[in-house]
């Protein structure tokens, strides 16, 4: 940032600087803080239900009622290698959720990104910063799924957490989902928000192997290939890795997409913003 | 560097007063500004603005006045680092806005048209996080936010939804919001199109108050009202380009005339446009529409009679006569051929 000279008698108290920037970007933030603060009871509804009623009706009524799911051997395990999916799962929902939601109403209807828009920051970091503030919630939700997919289940969950892999993959999963969510927010209209489920969420989520091993795909080399085209098999493997010793795909393929899907989101997305933002 | 642009293209208007120097500090300006946007299917590709020179001296209120289209919007939006220039340059303070938009925009407020408020926030928090935005410590922005609660009576309003908020009112928030910073230049971009009479007085009150205060406002407006009654200069602009540039009064005293008579008649308004002009009291007419406008020297006492009269001799059958001065409107009507809101 270069900070050219600028008569002071034109900007009031304003000083035009570096500085400026960095605490306009923690301002942002704040905003998106207190937002979520103010919709706390919402917040915390849409995170837990999904995965709540997923590992209660699978985790706890299925075994219960002696129905049966992954054949008799994967049963033993569905509990355990269902939790680190849903976790992903939760991540991913997250930054469609709070970051591509209402960013489809704010360039559709309301404008009111106009604002934040004007901040004095270049236009990417407020891009940049929906990407920060998904991620932060995303982790959030994490957090808040992590004991019901443990405390649920009727079957036993053994959890063997390696800490490296999770505060690698568990903070890259969530900028992956932040990315995500600016690239859908950019470029979805407001009538087809619906779409965004229907065509996006329930295909990733379904195909995504979350509630199955994508090792497991090995009788059906077709479909084990084809989703490897969807960000959240690497989320759900990585989390995998992460928290349980359940087989999972090499180390290297899972951050090396990880990576490369949140780079390449964030490239698309905050072009997408600048497009929508600059004429 | 105002632009001086005498519309050739509709008849003979009287040149506009030239603009004098730029005195004073420049605090905007335009220089060749130009944007084109690209036609969508298969349309040809339209020039909003064209050319443009522009400069706004510090202090000043300047009006862009035009109709919808005639580029006051987009002119404002290349100033605001939201519209790309596809040439030219475009200056607020030091800083070249296309090359530092980033520090641009600290210099800067702006209203925008439509209500922009932040609907998940109450009127306090958005012009204190607005203020945060700018920099502005939390204790600092919050004083300034309070400030301007009480100086723009919205001080009951502060915990409000800004969704209950009157169209008058939102847009005294925005006003405010814009101001909080400090800016050096306030965009009021149709500051009260769609408010109603009464809220639109308390709105230019809000503006002169600022004024009086030294801040520079430019404000693009199609009521020739407001650009009359608010600006220091105003530049009248269609098809984006600037046709004259000068104050109000300089603007409405290039027409030449001191009493413009409105006419509806049966009949060639062309025909009896030439009739009049043939009498002496006429200096010049425009026929826009169904509407035929005289101009003439001195009021129109002992003028009327006479020129019904021989608009009756002849034939024509007048049936709606308005006696006005010129305003903003008759010299859009000059230079353009048509009213501003056709």
């Amino acid at each position: 940032m270069t900070t050219a000279a600028i008569d002071p008698s034109l900007s009031g108290t304003t000083t035009p600087s570096a500085s400026v920037q960095w605490s306009a970007f923690g301002a942002l933030l704040l905003r998106d803080a207190l937002v979520v603060w103010k919709t706390r009871w919402a917040f915390l509804l849409r995170t837990i239900m999904q995965p709540l009623l997923f590992v209660f009706v699978f985790g706890y009524v299925f075994p219960k009622i002696g129905q049966g799911i992954g054949g008799s051997a994967g049963q033993a395990q569905f509990s355990t290698l269902l939790g680190p999916g849903l976790i992903a799962v939760a991540i991913i929902f997250q930054g469609i959720q709070s970051v591509a939601l209402p960013m489809v109403q704010e360039f559709g209807y309301t404008r009111e990104i106009e604002d934040r828009v004007m901040a004095p920051v270049p236009v990417w970091a407020v891009g940049a910063e929906k990407i920060a503030s998904g991620a932060l919630q995303s982790l959030f939700a994490a957090f808040v799924v992590l004991p019901f997919v443990y405390l649920v289940p009727s079957t036993p969950v053994h959890f063997s957490f390696n800490w490296p892999v999770l505060i690698t993959i568990v903070p890259l999963s969530c900028l992956l989902a932040g990315a995500l969510g600016l690239t859908v927010g950019t470029r979805v209209e407001p009538r087809q928000v619906p779409l965004i489920f229907s065509v996006l969420v329930l295909p990733m989520t379904m195909l995504g192997a979350a509630y199955y091993p994508w090792t497991s795909l090995g009788a059906i080399p077709w479909l084990k290939a084809a989703v490897l085209i969807n960000p959240l098999v690497y989320m759900c493997e990585g989390m995998r890795m992460g928290m349980t010793n359940i087989p999972h795909m090499n180390a290297f393929a899972i951050y090396g997409a990880i990576i490369g899907f949140t780079v390449a989101l964030t490239w698309i997305g905050i072009g997408g913003f600048r497009n929508r933002v600059l004429t | 560097m105002a632009s001086e642009a005498p519309n050739a293209a509709t008849g003979p208007p009287p040149a506009p007063s030239p603009v004098t120097a730029i005195t004073g500090t420049e605090v905007i300006r335009c220089i060749g500004l130009t944007k084109q946007f690209p036609g969508r299917g298969g349309a040809p590709s339209v020039k909003a603005v064209d050319n443009l020179d522009l400069a706004v001296r510090k202090g000043e209120i300047f009006g862009l006045l035009g109709p919808n289209g005639a580029g006051k919007t987009t002119t404002v939006g290349m100033l605001t680092t939201r519209v790309i220039p596809t040439s030219g340059q475009a200056i607020v303070g030091d800083i070249d806005v296309v090359a530092e938009p980033a520090l641009a925009k600290q210099l800067i407020g702006v209203v925008p048209q439509v209500n922009t408020l932040d609907r998940s926030l109450t009127v306090f928090e958005n012009l204190y996080f607005h203020g945060r935005y700018f920099g502005m410590g939390a204790k600092a922005s919050r004083a300034a936010a309070n400030e301007l609660l009480e100086r723009f009576k919205l001080r009951d309003r502060a915990k409000a939804d800004t969704l209950t908020l009157s169209g008058g009112m939102a847009q005294r928030v925005m006003v405010a919001r814009a101001i909080l910073h400090k800016p050096a230049i306030l965009f009021l971009d149709e500051p009260t199109a769609g408010l109603d009479p009464q809220s639109r007085i308390a709105l230019w009150e809000v503006v002169q108050d600022l004024h009086a205060q030294g801040q520079t406002i430019l404000l693009t407006t199609h009521y020739m009202e407001e650009a009359d009654q608010l600006c220091d200069r105003v530049a009248i602009m269609d098809h984006g380009k600037i046709l004259a540039l000068d104050t109000a009064d300089g603007l409405k005293g290039s027409i030449g005339a001191d009493t413009e008579i409105a006419l509806q008649a049966d009949g060639d308004l062309d025909a009896l446009a030439k009739l009049l002009e043939a009498g002496d009291t006429v200096t010049r007419t425009q026929v826009t529409g169904n509407v035929l406008r005289a101009y003439l020297r001195g009021s129109a006492h002992g003028a009327l009679p006479r020129l019904i009269a021989s608009a009756d001799d002849a034939g024509f059958s007048i049936t709606d006569v308005s006696v006005t001065e010129p305003t903003l409107e008759t010299v859009f009507i000059s230079l353009t051929g048509k009213e501003l809101r056709e």
